[in-house]
């Protein structure tokens, strides 16, 4: 049985690009041995780090989206923690927290539909209608730091 | 100060008195304790709950960097008015931004 986890590690500033796609291809090696899948690879680039690590005010961001067994990502773990180049990383598993958003979700879409299906409203919102009308912009601007196909 | 001596008086003289003039008395204090503090607190809402945002990730921070004001506490229940569901949710998105260092510890 597989999970789905999430990988985030962070590269030492002084990793060149090849040295951070290296890394990536390391994980992606491992992944494979092990017989898992990466859905999806997301280089945040670099950032400003919230409080020093070590010497380093900035590193390199690297997000993995990956389907495998505990094992598997323990391999990871290891890897990565005997890697200097990174200097933290975080493993989270996500497939629970995502079918608990679901279901609350299609809840939430469920009793607004019958709600609005009760007051003699068509089913869906319509474009314009109330007086949040921005209110998707808004959720838009907060996730700019290009994970919105993440969420 | 009036409201609590006529609830004392009620109660002490209530051993046997009645419910009815505990109740009375209960009622006056609710009365004076509204005189005495007319400011008008504006209910707290959960942010969470409102906005219906579901998912409280850690990669977004400038989603819970308001929860972490100026010496990146986390900001109380009692002041953000967040529910206990999305707080805990908050609470550990907090901690995983801060092991990535996209959040700080503390501010210097």
């Amino acid at each position: 049985m597989t999970r789905k986890y999430e990988l985030v590690y962070v590269v030492s500033p002084d990793a060149t690009e090849e040295q951070v796609t290296d890394l990536h291809t390391q994980v992606e090696q491992i992944v494979q041995r092990l017989g898992g899948t990466i859905d999806k690879t997301e280089n945040w680039g670099r950032r400003k780090l919230a409080y020093e690590i070590g010497r380093h005010k900035e590193a390199t961001y690297v997000l993995e989206l990956i389907d495998g067994t505990g094992e598997l990502m323990k391999e990871i773990d290891r890897r990565l923690k005997v890697s200097d180049l990174v200097i933290r990383h975080l493993v989270v598993r996500i497939d629970e927290d995502q079918a608990v958003i679901e279901r609350t979700k299609a809840k939430r879409t469920e009793t607004s539909r019958r709600r609005r299906t009760a007051r003699g409203l068509p089913a869906d919102r319509q474009p314009g209608e109330g007086q949040r009308g921005d209110a998707d912009d808004d959720r838009d601007d907060r996730f700019d730091m290009g994970l919105e196909d993440v969420r | 100060m009036n409201g609590r001596k006529s609830f004392g008086g009620g109660g002490s003289s209530g051993g046997g008195g009645g419910r009815g003039r505990a109740g009375a008395g209960a009622g006056a204090t609710g009365k004076d304790g509204q005189q005495r503090r007319p400011m008008f607190r504006r209910r707290k809402v959960c942010k969470f709950c409102s906005d219906k945002i579901d998912d409280i990730n850690y990669k977004d921070a400038k989603l819970l960097m308001p929860f972490v004001p100026e010496r990146a506490k986390i900001l109380p229940r009692r002041i953000s008015g967040t529910c206990a569901m999305h707080q805990r949710k908050l609470r550990t998105a907090i901690m995983r931004a801060r092991q990535l260092a996209l959040i700080p510890y503390t501010a210097e």
